[in-house]
């Protein structure tokens, strides 16, 4: 039985996950879907702390949260002007997108919610320390990730290159 | 023989065609006729030393008095199976000698003539290639040492002479005439194909040496194979005969030569009237042996020769065009020797008249070339000099053009059978011949020869006497070298008849002595005289007698002008019958059902092509739809098969 | 009350499927965009989920997730500098005026 504020702090994280990223992709102002954006991630990263992956959740926070919506609003203000509004959807594409959704979740939620006994609840796991992550991330050994950490360094790097190449002026 | 000569005689005009046809427009007009003329004068002599060498020399005579048939080359070119070989070769025997000599000789004298008739004309380079071209198939259609070859060379003078009827290819009725002629010598062709197939099927031989030497063998060898109630044998010889009436223009497939007077005169003279025409005489010659076993086919030639001799004899009285005029003479000349073949078949009349229609058509072909080819480059000239093709523009020209009067007189007089020019000679052994067979196509011929006096007296009277029309400027006599050849023919025709013809020609190449029947010559001359006189009568000068005439007998001069009205028959045969009845339907299966189908696979194609585009629209979101609706339909699949 | 993996896989699904809908259905193409990043973010969330109710012992699915926030925001930044590189020749952001193949 779970205590009654992680249940208060579920509900919380699990609503606002939920309403903010259909809100995200509903609203014509798209400053606001940046915004809506921002609070699903911070949502997502409070999951993660609930998992008990604070260095995760701190990644999420500092990558998604701090770069990647500061990005978002960045092209947005250089795309579009203030008040500009996006158009309004036909209804007819509207309902197909909504359709496909909805099938899709139909079908998704339909195979979850059938295994619903299988699950187990949540196992005692040690913290993840940052000393075992920093080792796994270095190290050369097995479950041990310093080529794919060289590789997503190259990648950056590579994508670094590629923004200035692509966005520069002629 | 050496075999250098040979190969050079058809070597050069080729390799004259060549040069003037790719590098003529580079020429000025003088260096193409010089180089044409030097060409075709080489060609004459070396011809003539062949030829003279043949007949000559003592070696190609046999010890009983024989002349050989000299294969003096064969190159083996296709070889379909071991005794089925296409060859091509050169072939000298009396009747191929004599026609280099016809040739080179002619065509010496068309390229010399053409130098003035044709000046500063245009394409005048690719003129003088063309009549090269034209000399270098007739040289190998005559020297052809098998069948085979014979119909290539058949096939190349028959496109010579489209290209050179065609040569004033700006004019309409230049274009349709050479058309026409391509097309009815095409269809006689195919006649020809088949005989040489269904002939060459039976006896596994192109050669004309196998063939003819053992004619015997040729009949064992179809077997008695029958076919619609004649002979296999009939069939191909009358097969190939038609492609002799589609060349020597025998109706009913005489139709294209008349309009081939659309090309330049000198053209007229060689390949209308002298050389290529006479294929088909050359062509029956040539297979002679073989013709004379069959009597049926040789009576087919016998009535087809005899009715288009009449027919074009009748028609040549009510035209209006000279060369027109000439061109039906010249069917009914080249009809005489086809009769002559006819009837020399064996088995009929005396033992020593036994052939003697070969050697009279051999003869008349030959003096008939000389003396048509100098009618024909007269009547150049006469054109050359008013500027039209009718005899009602000209008259009264023997003050004018004295040359040209004199050489044209005695063109007629050869013509017209009177001694001591050369026709007399050629056409009695042809007279006598037919007599010799039948005395009713003997009648029929001699009124021929009548009817031939009359209307090329006519033609002479209409044009040299008469009235005098008023000439804007005086006409004259041609340049010197368009005389030349003029005086040059008119000699020949003079003495060629002296030439005692029986020791070169005769059909199975043993000599004999020609005697004048004289019965047959002098009844000829005296009907030939009267026609004359008949003509000078009506036509020396202007008098009404002629409209007087043609008044009294309307519907005969209609039927003759208007040639008995082939061309119309033939119009309606090829525009209502074959064009409505065949083509059209044809044309609209074709169109309708065989297109339809290739087109109906277009049309789908193109459809469901269209119908499937926008599913590659570029748009990702459509690509997303796409894998969505994959991803859900997989998701149902597998809910079906494993729930 | 218990909090099972499902507690957290269906808010998990119902934002990809906004994702989804979003992406289907936006023109704007940073709209398309940040509706990518929700699904990319609803897929790292069930990673996570499965590592720690699954292998709690493991960390595979914790650097799975790392790693896709990288590339996250590598693939982000370049798409945006692609973006406001269209804006500067269309002056739009509307994916439908991208139908030609060149600039």
């Amino acid at each position: 039985m779970e205590s009654v504020g992680s249940i208060i702090l579920y509900c919380v994280v699990a609503l606002s996950m939920i309403i903010f990223s259909v809100l995200a992709v509903t609203t014509r102002k798209i400053l606001r879907a940046a915004t809506y954006l921002l609070f699903t991630l911070f949502a997502a990263a409070v999951v993660y702390f609930m998992l008990d992956y604070e260095f995760l959740g701190a990644v999420q926070i500092a990558v998604y949260a701090g770069g990647i919506v500061v990005l978002f609003v960045f092209s947005i203000l250089l795309t579009s002007r203030p008040g500009d509004n996006s158009e309004r959807l036909t209804s007819r594409s509207k309902v197909l997108g909504l359709i496909g959704a909805l099938a899709m979740l139909g079908v998704s939620g339909w195979a979850l919610l059938g295994r619903c006994a299988d699950f187990a609840k949540l196992p005692e796991m040690k913290y993840v320390t940052m000393d075992a992550i920093g080792t796994a991330l270095m190290g050369t050994g097995e479950n041990q990730y310093l080529l794919p950490f060289e590789a997503v360094s190259v990648l950056l790097l590579a994508c670094i290159i590629g923004g200035v190449v692509i966005a520069r002026k002629r | 023989m050496e075999s250098t000569l040979p190969i050079l005689i058809l070597a050069i005009p080729l390799a004259m065609f060549l040069i003037l046809g790719i590098a003529g427009c580079k020429m000025s007009h003088k260096l193409a006729a010089a180089l044409g003329i030097a060409g075709m004068g080489t060609t004459l002599v070396l011809s003539y030393i062949t030829a003279l060498t043949y007949f000559f020399a003592p070696e190609f005579t046999g010890a009983d008095g024989l002349r050989e048939q000299l294969t003096v080359f064969n190159w083996e070119w296709l070889a379909f199976t071991k005794n089925l070989v296409i060859s091509l070769g050169f072939f000298l025997d009396p009747i191929s000698a004599m026609m280099l000599i016809v040739i080179t000789t002619i065509s010496f004298m068309v390229h010399l003539y053409s130098l003035g008739y044709m000046e500063g004309e245009r394409g005048f380079q690719r003129y003088y290639a063309f009549l090269s071209l034209f000399s270098f198939s007739m040289l190998g259609l005559v020297v052809a040492t098998n069948i085979f070859q014979m119909y290539i060379f058949w096939e190349l003078v028959g496109a010579s002479s489209y290209l050179l009827i065609g040569f004033y290819y700006r004019l309409h009725s230049a274009v349709a005439a050479s058309k026409k002629a391509f097309i009815v010598t095409r269809f006689a062709d195919l006649g020809f194909l088949i005989g040489i197939l269904v002939l060459s099927y039976y006896t596994q031989t192109f050669d004309f040496v196998k063939m003819t030497s053992d004619p015997s063998w040729v009949l064992e060898s179809t077997g008695g194979a029958t076919f619609m109630g004649a002979s296999v044998l009939t069939w191909a010889l009358v097969l190939i005969f038609t492609g002799g009436m589609g060349k020597s223009a025998m109706m009913p497939l005489h139709i294209w030569l008349p309009d081939a007077m659309e090309g330049p005169t000198p053209v007229s003279a060689l390949i209308h009237a002298a050389t290529m025409v006479v294929a088909g005489v050359f062509l029956v010659a040539r297979m002679f042996p073989v013709y004379m076993l069959e009597g049926s086919a040789t009576m087919i030639i016998v009535v087809v020769g005899a009715l288009t001799a009449f027919y074009a004899a009748m028609v040549a009285c009510a035209q209006i065009d000279i060369k027109r005029i000439l061109a039906f003479s010249t069917i009914s000349q080249i009809a005489f020797m086809m009769v002559a073949l006819g009837v020399a078949s064996a088995g009929h009349g005396e033992v020593s008249h036994h052939g003697l229609g070969y050697m009279a058509s051999m003869f008349h072909l030959f003096t008939h070339a000389m003396f048509k080819a100098l009618l024909f480059l007269g009547a150049g000239a006469l054109i050359h000099a008013v500027h039209s093709n009718n005899y009602t523009a000209m008259g009264g020209l023997r003050k004018y053009m004295p040359i040209t009067h004199w050489t044209f007189l005695i063109g007629c007089l050869a013509i017209a059978g009177i001694p001591p020019f050369s026709g007399f000679f050629s056409k009695d052994e042809i007279l006598a011949a037919c007599y010799a067979w039948s005395p009713y196509i003997g009648v029929w011929m001699s009124m021929v020869a009548a009817l031939t006096a009359f209307y090329m007296f006519r033609m002479y009277y209409l044009i040299f006497w008469w009235n005098e029309p008023h000439y804007h400027h005086a006409p004259h006599d041609a340049p010197v070298s368009m005389s030349i050849p003029l005086i040059f023919l008119a000699a020949v025709s003079c003495v060629a008849g002296f030439i005692p013809f029986g020791h070169f020609v005769t059909w199975n190449r043993m000599p004999y002595d020609i005697h004048i029947e004289l019965p047959v010559a002098i009844s000829s001359v005296v009907i030939a005289l009267v026609a004359i006189a008949i003509a000078r009568h009506m036509y020396i000068k202007e008098n009404p007698l002629p409209a007087k005439m043609k008044a009294a007998l309307p519907r005969l001069w209609d039927w003759c002008h208007h040639r008995f009205y082939w061309d119309e028959l033939y119009q309606f045969i090829t525009h209502r019958i074959i064009f409505n009845g065949i083509c059209r339907p044809l044309a609209w299966f074709d169109r309708h059902i065989i297109d339809g189908t290739m087109d109906s696979f277009a049309t789908v194609t193109n459809k469901a092509s269209d119908a499937i585009r926008p599913l590659q629209s570029g748009q990702v979101q459509m690509y997303v739809w796409y894998y969505l609706i994959g991803a859900l339909l997989l998701a149902g699949v597998t809910a079906v098969c494993v729930l | 009350m218990e909090f099972t993996a499902i507690y957290y896989l269906i808010p998990a699904l119902i934002m990809f499927c906004a994702g989804v809908y979003g992406f289907i259905t936006r023109k704007n193409m940073i709209a398309m965009l940040i509706s990518l990043e929700l699904m990319l973010n609803a897929v790292d969330i069930n990673f996570v989920v499965f590592n720690r109710f699954l292998f709690p012992e493991a960390m595979e699915g914790m650097f799975f997730t790392l790693f896709a926030i990288a590339i996250a925001a590598a693939e982000t930044a370049l798409a945006i500098a692609i973006i406001i590189n269209i804006y500067r020749s269309n002056k739009s952001v509307d994916v439908r005026t991208l139908n030609e193949m060149k600039f």
